[in-house]
């Protein structure tokens, strides 16, 4: 069982999302347990993998069918995959568990179907970080594109409309990374990874323009998909209007496995060296970033709609991420690395919360923060945990990312990204400053009316506490404790995991 | 007395009984003197380690312990050292006074959401003595963070208009220091430095030898202003502005531990990361001191104009602050302890202030000194403690405040800055202005008419004044006892 982990945990979710679509008779609980049963199936093979791969000191990979490589596919799974892959499972249960009263709201009618679209991207999404194959990557990646669209439909209002821009912004990244994996495979013959790195360390390719526009594109093509300014239009009216199931599901995972996707291609297949030395537009990345970075959170504060703030905070985040990675040093690319799994719970954080305030509240812009402490004060504590992460306040993990970005920042001497953090940090905290107020003090003008008085020494009038339902509640106290969990461990998860994974020559 | 690997663990338990005591009072929410109990525990506890680790460090040792290690290079590291401790012996005496009046004020007004208010000043506390026992700026900046954070609820406790305008100025001016400069210069320092240790005394400094004069300079301003806690101009907008708070919270915190905890952040980094050898080579010395006159002296000039008497007090405050900074900035040995004894005489004497005009409003209403003419009549224990607290701020004796004008005065000399003489001068002056008529009115001033008469009112509740008093007896005895908190001060200046 432990040998064939790999492959469990990317085949689990598929049969799975198969015996879901059969299994609509049997009613919503068996639904809701079955996709559950098989999340944690996936994570407990995630969970194995990794503990395989630390302890080995070196990468599992697993071949489909038994087909030897380069013919045939390989899942590789190194230190960075075993993370990603641990936090996409563990993302996704909590998310799973977290769905039972929003997703049977959203979808009364057809739950099993919602849920076997939940399981593929779930599949979709493992199986891109697992695979050792560009081209199974693409298969995989279109699998969670197509499952996102299905997922993202079925939202509110104009839904529809945006989901089909996504569709077409999604399918033209896709196709640009297509058309670069084509010109790789044209130029080496291979579309294996490990195959095509060893392949491209040739000096002839190294020099060579093909290469160069195959590398470009499909670095085109990720960054369309994970959304980094400026491609990012297509993701705020997508997530925004999504139910709320899907977009704690999507919102954290998918972005975060197309910067996993772009670490891989960078780093892996080509090599810092190349990206570094032979990429001429390499240094100007971190000026795209920087701009993100800055104008993502600018546009979260302008937002009155709860979710679509998130989904700029995102946007800043996917900034973050990327200058890390080009910084082009250890503690640029630890920083990224750290950011991806402390981002994917921060937003995972983020928007179970906010789903939890709309569910109870029915309201979803800031308004509905109004007096939170007395109505759901666990909700609004969490809340806080997650926004104070973004922030970047110890002891939480988003300032450890900051630290480490900072620093690789502050050690390449980019000032133009170190400024860029500080202040996308400081908007933020402008940002959830903004809400904690609006949570803390409640209406005042009904307060003013009351008593007649602008002060006021007697109780705040009464709010009921109407805490989220259980099922809501437990995975996102889970998650904020994550949050602080993987702030104190830093060092361990750095150690371990990260500095193992750390590119050659950088 | 006890052995080693006690006193190892003392710092833990100092700053988390507080933490500890968190619970414990979320659960006795609906027994109110079950409550209280858990706090004035939870002081006793604090202030008992802070004592034993007093005596500890008295006979010559140095405590360091690392908590966790959070990243490769730096972990959550504590350091008692006689700097540290003689800020964590004032703030952790000054609890156990101010619980006491806390627990009378809040019953007298009947105030509301006690329960929050009594867990946000618990980890208001925890976190001052994590920040008086930091060993590394990274957890500096850590304790320094989560004080930030856990007294909003305590400035914005009365929820109303005035509370949110206030509570909104006092975090925005905060962390927009701290995240926007403390931050980056802080991860500047690491690059450069390799790892945020403070040194163990206050001349090396950590900074390389060869660095930038550029960078030097940048970083230290960031460090100056971005510890806003320590309200020197511009950044000290948020001080009047907390005033909103309850009483207690303006005392103990704003006159304790907020405040103090800037100012200890900012001599601390002075001290220990830039160190006197090169802020002396650089000339950042006397540029810090003549930064925080300006604060001293128009901050003194704004406090004559305020008729609020918290209000003044706020300005007072700003301008006292700064005698700390500038005592260390002058880096002459008698200037730095003069600096640094006046963490301990200011404490006390504000406090005072702080509690008397808390006690003045809780019997009164009265919150300006115009309508407080006459009071001292009826109120002698309040305003005898007001006239001898004020004695600190001017700086006569036979108070604590005398010991620091004297050393600040010897130390401007032994630096020849006849400049900063001149604004100390000037500083006492305007103190004497500002304070002087508020007691002068109180004792032999005329009663604004009113229609009910002063006669119905009282001396403040005896829960309320015995803190008073006894505070006010503090600021006496470090007058004339000067040499216990000043053996500790010596210990910092090899």
């Amino acid at each position: 069982m432990m040998d064939h982990a790999p492959v469990l945990m990317i085949v689990l979710p598929v049969f799975a999302s198969l015996a879901l679509t059969l299994i609509g008779p049997l009613g919503h609980r068996a639904a809701y347990g079955l996709l559950i049963l098989s999340i944690a199936g996936s994570l407990a093979a995630a969970m194995a993998t990794l503990v395989q791969v630390v302890q080995a000191g070196r990468a599992v990979q697993y071949r489909m069918g038994d087909w030897m490589p380069p013919m045939g596919i390989e899942l590789v799974i190194d230190h960075l995959s075993a993370g990603v892959l641990v936090m996409i499972s563990g993302c996704a249960l909590l998310t799973a568990i977290y769905s039972m009263h929003t997703a049977r709201q959203d979808n009364p009618d057809r739950l099993n179907h919602y849920y076997a679209l939940f399981a593929l991207l779930v599949a979709g999404l493992m199986g891109m970080t697992a695979t050792g194959d560009v081209f199974n990557l693409y298969v995989l990646l279109e699998i969670s594109a197509l499952s996102s669209y299905g997922l993202l439909a079925r939202g509110k209002g104009k839904a529809y409309y945006a989901t089909f821009r996504y569709l077409m912004m999604g399918t033209i990244g896709a196709s640009f990374y297509l058309l670069g994996v084509g010109y790789l495979y044209i130029m080496t013959g291979s579309l294996n990874m490990a195959d095509l790195s060893e392949i491209l360390k040739q000096p002839e390719l190294g020099e060579s323009v093909n290469v160069r526009i195959g590398f470009t594109l499909i670095i085109l093509g990720v960054w369309i998909k994970m959304a980094l300014f400026p491609l990012h239009a297509w993701m705020p009216n997508a997530y925004s209007r999504a139910g709320t199931t899907t977009a704690c599901l999507i919102a954290p995972l998918m972005t975060k496995v197309s910067v996993y996707v772009m670490l891989r291609i960078m780093f892996t297949v080509f090599s810092a060296d190349y990206v570094f030395q032979q990429i001429a537009w390499s240094r100007l990345v971190i000026y795209v970033a920087s701009a993100a970075a800055v104008l993502g959170m600018i546009t979260a504060l302008s937002q009155r709609d709860l979710r679509k703030m998130l989904t700029y905070i995102i946007v800043a985040e996917i900034g973050y991420l990327t200058g890390g990675a080009w910084l082009a040093n250890t503690a640029g690319y630890t920083g990224a690395v750290y950011h991806i799994l402390a981002d994917g719970l921060m937003t995972l954080c983020l928007f179970m919360a906010v789903g939890a305030i709309i569910y109870r509240t029915g309201v979803s812009t800031s308004a509905a923060m109004e007096g939170i402490f007395q109505r759901m004060p666990v909700t609004a504590g969490v809340f806080l945990i997650a926004g104070a992460s973004v922030v970047g306040i110890p002891p939480f993990c988003g300032f450890f990312s900051k630290w480490y970005l900072l620093q690789g920042a502050v050690q390449a001497g980019e000032w133009v990204f170190v400024a860029s953090l500080v202040i996308a940090g400081l908007v933020a905290a402008t940002l959830f400053f903004r809400l904690l107020e609006k949570a803390f003090f409640g209406r005042l003008d009904d307060a003013v009316l009351e008593t007649g008085s602008k002060t006021s020494h007697t109780a705040a009038r009464t709010i009921r506490w109407n805490e989220a339902p259980l099922t809501m509640l437990l995975p996102l106290v889970l998650t904020g404790a994550a949050l602080l969990g993987l702030g104190i461990y830093t060092n361990e998860v750095v150690r371990y995991l990260i500095r193992w994974s750390v590119p050659a020559g950088m | 007395m006890f052995s080693p690997a006690f006193y190892q663990a003392a710092p833990v338990i100092a700053v988390c009984a507080s933490l500890g005591a968190v619970p414990l009072i979320a659960a006795s929410r609906r027994h109110p003197n079950l409550r209280e109990f858990w706090t004035f525990a939870a002081a006793a506890l604090k202030f008992s380690m802070v004592l034993l680790l007093a005596g500890w460090v008295l006979a010559g040792n140095v405590v360091e312990v690392t908590l966790i290690q959070v990243l490769p290079q730096l972990g959550i590291r504590f350091k008692v050292d006689a700097f540290g401790i003689v800020f964590a012996l004032v703030s952790s005496f000054l609890w156990i006074v101010a619980a006491a009046y806390t627990i009378g004020y809040m019953r007298s007004l009947s105030e509301h959401a006690q329960t929050r208010f009594f867990i946000c000043f618990a980890l208001a506390l925890c976190a001052a003595i994590g920040v008086a026992f930091s060993g590394n700026l990274l957890t500096l900046y850590l304790f320094y963070e989560m004080l930030s954070l856990s007294t909003y609820p305590l400035v914005a406790h009365h929820q109303d208009k005035e509370g949110r305008g206030g509570a909104r100025k006092y975090l925005t001016f905060l962390l927009g220091g701290s995240v926007g400069l403390v931050l980056p210069a802080m991860i500047v320092l690491f690059t450069l430095v390799g790892n945020l240790t403070f040194a163990d005394n206050i001349h090396t400094g950590i900074i390389p030898p060869g660095t930038g004069d550029t960078l030097v300079f940048c970083l230290f301003f960031a460090c100056l202003f971005g510890f806003a806690k320590n309200g020197v101009m511009p950044m000290h907008a948020w001080l009047p502005g907390a005033m909103v708070a309850p009483t207690p919270v303006s005392a103990l915190l704003h006159a304790v531990a907020v405040v103090k905890v800037g100012v200890f952040c900012t001599t601390r980094v002075m001290l220990y990361v830039f160190g006197t050898d090169l802020m002396d080579a650089l000339n950042l010395g006397v540029l810090t001191a003549y930064i925080v006159s300006f604060t001293i002296v128009t901050a003194s000039i704004i406090a004559m104009t305020r008729d609020n008497l918290k209000a003044r007090l706020a300005y007072s405050t700003i301008s006292q602050l700064s005698y700390i900074i500038l005592g260390v900035a002058l880096l002459t040995p008698a200037a730095v302890q003069g600096g640094i004894i006046h963490i301990v005489n200011h404490a006390f004497a504000k406090i005072t202030l702080f509690f008397c005009a808390g006690a003045v409003y809780v019997v009164t209403r009265k919150k300006n000194i115009s309508e407080m003419g006459g009071l001292g009549r009826v109120m002698p224990f309040t305003f005898g403690a007001f006239a001898l607290a004020s004695l600190t701020m001017i700086g006569a004796p036979p108070v604590g405040g005398f010991i620091t004008k004297w050393y600040l005065l010897k130390g401007a000399l032994d630096a020849g800055q006849l400049a900063i003489i001149l604004v100390l001068v000037a500083s006492t002056m305007l103190n004497i202005v500002y304070f002087a008529p508020v007691t002068f009115q109180a004792f032999f001033g005329r009663a604004p008419d009113e229609t009910t008469g002063p006669t119905e009112i009282r001396e403040a509740p005896l829960i309320m004044v015995v803190p008073i008093v006894a505070a006010a007896l503090l600021s006496l005895l470090t007058g004339i006892f000067p040499g216990v908190m000043m053996q500790f001060v010596r210990m910092v200046i090899p």
